[in-house]
């Protein structure tokens, strides 16, 4: 039998492997990656949530979170492709123009 | 009647204001001519006043309400009765005669203008100081010609000696303007006004210690203004200024605002004989004190600004005795006379280059006829011979203190009287006859302009005939001032008289006859007494060594120790300290985007786990 339980496992899993990928990676489409499984992982567990009580409230939310996941995407991609024709890299570390 | 009044208060502050226009140009007669106008129509006013007020009237107006705020509530008032009509009068005419002489005086300095919008300023100050209905426009006017005096001392700035003594007149008035600002405090807080009348009303029924403070407090003020000991070395000192100002304010009118205050409070000071007897004590003090250093100075103005602090003392006698209007009196016939004698010295200075030490002059008679007669005649009144002006004054105000048993200040004031005579006499000896050691030093004195002269005239005449209206004058105070009449034995009288006239003639015969021929010997001015004199009893000295010099070093470790070492310690250390946490925590704005999200997560743990163990919720 698959409970809530399970679901919520998952999602922490996920979003603990979004998680280290956002600190690990040192490129940034990687790290564009990494925030959508984050996004993913809060899904599942919204999904699984409004299962659980029966109320939709939860699902709406996950449909919009996947709406603004693909926007976001879509500007990101765009940013990311730009930077990369100026400088030939998208290495984070290399990205310190506001050093203080 | 209003009119008159308001056209003799503000006529000198539209000639100031229009002097001032052309301040910072070169030399314009027009400037000259206008305020001299200006302020003969004042005193055409005056006059007018004076005539109006003489048989018991008063003018009184109200100008606007200034300050109305809660209890508070002093109106802009002026008031002439007989007392401001005698001081408007006397302001007046020597401020008209002072700025047509300043005409020819200033011919040649270059601030000509600035000159006479500085003069004209004071004769408003000084208008609004003996008109003002209440003690706060009293105030005013008082800081008004403490100001214009201050201006008017360093008109030469550039000279050091000059600004110094600027400052020292302008610290040392503040100094008694502090006492004379508690006293006005006190009058407002226990007597619930500043009017005159409602203050003088209250007299009565108030405290006695509370009348003594007032009356002390506001003697202080008027111990500064008029230069009394111990404050009274600044108006020696102010002889740095142009000759006319000294005529003007430090002669004529400014010094005398506290004896006008005195008597203008003397209902106030008449219910404290305590204090009444200390002003008399004090004025027949400096009366001496101050005749004594002019015995031996050298310095023309000085010795005449040391006469002036002598005669200041007598008309404090006489106030502090009671005798109100014989100080109005003798204020009045010494602005005259003493003026006339500051002028003449302004024109010996012109004569001599500016060259003041009187031992350097000397037959200036030749070649200076008239100023040497002007000077003698002011001398003679100065001396109190009859029938000058000074003889009637002074003469009234031994009396005063012989017929209320005050022996032992008669005796001083009949000692300066001829101490004034032998100085007043040594001066115009030293000056205008004997040997003419000039020559020696190589100057070309010549007369003044005869237009100069001729505005001396007035005073002159004032100087000899003002006595003569003895009588009529204290009937005409008398609507103001208590009249005491002095009943001594007809005998007595005449003894007194010719005592006194004695003392003086006797003085003028010694300076005569010692100074021609060739003076004293040189050996006096080795003796203690001549050094203690010539040096003012050592008096700006021991202020210089327990007042200036103390206060300095204090300011110094003041500002060594306390100032830097405690204050800007402890600005600088919190300055540096949040100067060097941002310069540590810098190094957090990496710009690195993988350190921020690192700082994210370690600032996400820390809400989590604050949620966990501090949720509101349980």
């Amino acid at each position: 039998m698959i409970t809530l339980s399970h679901y919520l496992i998952l999602s922490a899993i996920l979003f603990c492997i979004g998680l280290i990928g956002v600190y690990r990676r040192k490129n940034l489409l990687l790290l564009l990656f990494s925030t959508e499984i984050l996004l993913n992982a809060v899904n599942i567990g919204f999904a699984a949530v409004s299962k659980f009580y029966g109320d939709l409230t939860g699902q709406m939310f996950a449909f919009f979170i996947i709406a603004i996941a693909a926007s976001e995407v879509a500007v990101g991609l765009g940013l990311m492709i730009v930077w990369y024709k100026r400088r030939g890299t998208l290495d984070l570390d290399s990205m310190q123009s506001m050093h203080g | 009647m209003e009119t008159y009044l308001y056209i003799a208060l503000f006529a000198p502050l539209v000639g100031s204001l229009f002097a001032a226009l052309f301040a910072n140009r070169p030399k314009n007669i027009v400037t000259g001519i206008a305020t001299s106008t200006l302020l003969f129509v004042a005193w055409i006013s005056s006059v007018v006043l004076l005539m109006h007020v003489m048989h018991g009237e008063e003018v009184h107006v109200k100008l606007m309400d200034w300050i109305h705020a809660g209890g508070l509530y002093i109106p802009f008032g002026f008031v002439v009765d007989q007392v401001t009509a005698t001081m408007m009068f006397v302001v007046t005419t020597v401020s008209t005669v002072v700025h047509i002489y300043s005409m020819g005086y200033m011919d040649h300095d270059r601030s000509f203008n600035r000159f006479f919008a500085w003069l004209s300023a004071f004769v408003f100050s000084m208008m609004v100081l003996v008109m003002s209905d209440n003690f706060a426009g009293l105030f005013i006017g008082w800081e008004g010609v403490g100001l214009c005096s201050w201006a008017l001392i360093g008109f030469w700035y550039e000279r050091e000696s000059a600004s110094w003594a600027a400052n020292e007149a302008f610290i040392m008035n503040r100094i008694a303007d502090l006492g004379m600002l508690i006293g006005i405090f006190l009058v407002y807080w226990n007597f619930g006004s500043l009017q005159y009348d409602e203050v003088f009303a209250q007299v009565a029924d108030k405290d006695h210690t509370l009348l003594i403070m007032v009356t002390a407090f506001l003697f202080i003020g008027a111990m500064g203004k008029s230069a009394q000991f111990p404050l009274h070395t600044w108006l020696a000192d102010a002889m740095e200024g142009p000759t006319p100002v000294s005529a003007l304010i430090h002669a004529a009118t400014m010094v005398t605002a506290g004896v006008y205050l005195v008597i203008r409070a003397n209902p106030l000071y008449s219910a404290v004989p305590e204090v009444s007897y200390f002003v008399a004590c004090l004025g027949a003090f400096v009366a001496l004190f101050a005749a004594s250093m002019a015995l031996v100075n050298r310095d023309l103005k000085r010795i005449i600004a040391y006469s002036t602090l002598s005669q200041l003392g007598y008309m404090f006698v006489a106030a502090g005795l009671g005798a109100y209007w014989i100080a109005l009196f003798h204020l009045m016939t010494h602005a005259f006379f003493k003026a006339l004698l500051f002028l003449g010295a302004g024109n010996v200075m012109h004569a001599m280059d500016d060259e003041l030490d009187i031992f350097k002059m000397g037959g200036l008679a030749k070649k200076m006829k008239w100023t040497m007669i002007l000077m003698t005649l002011a001398s003679l009144a100065l001396a109190g011979i009859y029938p000058f002006a000074g003889f009637f004054s002074k003469d009234k105000i031994l009396e005063a203190a012989f017929a209320t048993d005050h022996y032992v200040l008669w005796t001083i004031l009949w000692i300066t009287a001829g101490l004034t005579a032998f100085y007043s006499f040594r001066l115009v000896m030293l000056v205008f006859f004997g040997e003419e050691r000039y020559k020696i030093f190589g100057f070309h004195p010549h007369e003044a302009y005869k237009f100069m002269l001729w505005a001396m005239a007035p005073l002159a005449v004032l100087a000899v005939i003002a006595g003569f209206f003895e009588h009529s004058f204290m009937h005409m105070v008398s609507y103001v001032l208590p009249i005491e009449e002095y009943h001594v034995a007809s005998g007595t009288f005449w003894t007194l008289v010719v005592v006194t006239l004695g003392i003086a003639a006797s003085g003028i015969a010694v300076a005569v006859f010692k100074y021609s021929k060739g003076g004293f010997s040189k050996k006096w001015e080795e003796t203690f007494i001549y050094k203690l004199l010539f040096n003012q009893y050592y008096i700006p000295k021991i202020y210089d060594e327990y007042i200036c010099k103390p206060y300095a070093e204090l300011s110094r470790i003041f500002w060594k120790d306390m100032d830097l070492k405690v204050v800007d310690a402890t600005v600088d250390f919190i300055a540096t300290t949040i100067y060097k946490s941002g310069m540590a925590s810098r190094v957090v704005q990496s710009g690195n985007l993988s350190n921020m999200l690192r700082w994210m997560g370690v600032g996400l743990l820390i809400l989590l786990l604050a949620a966990i163990f501090y949720s509101p919720v349980r």
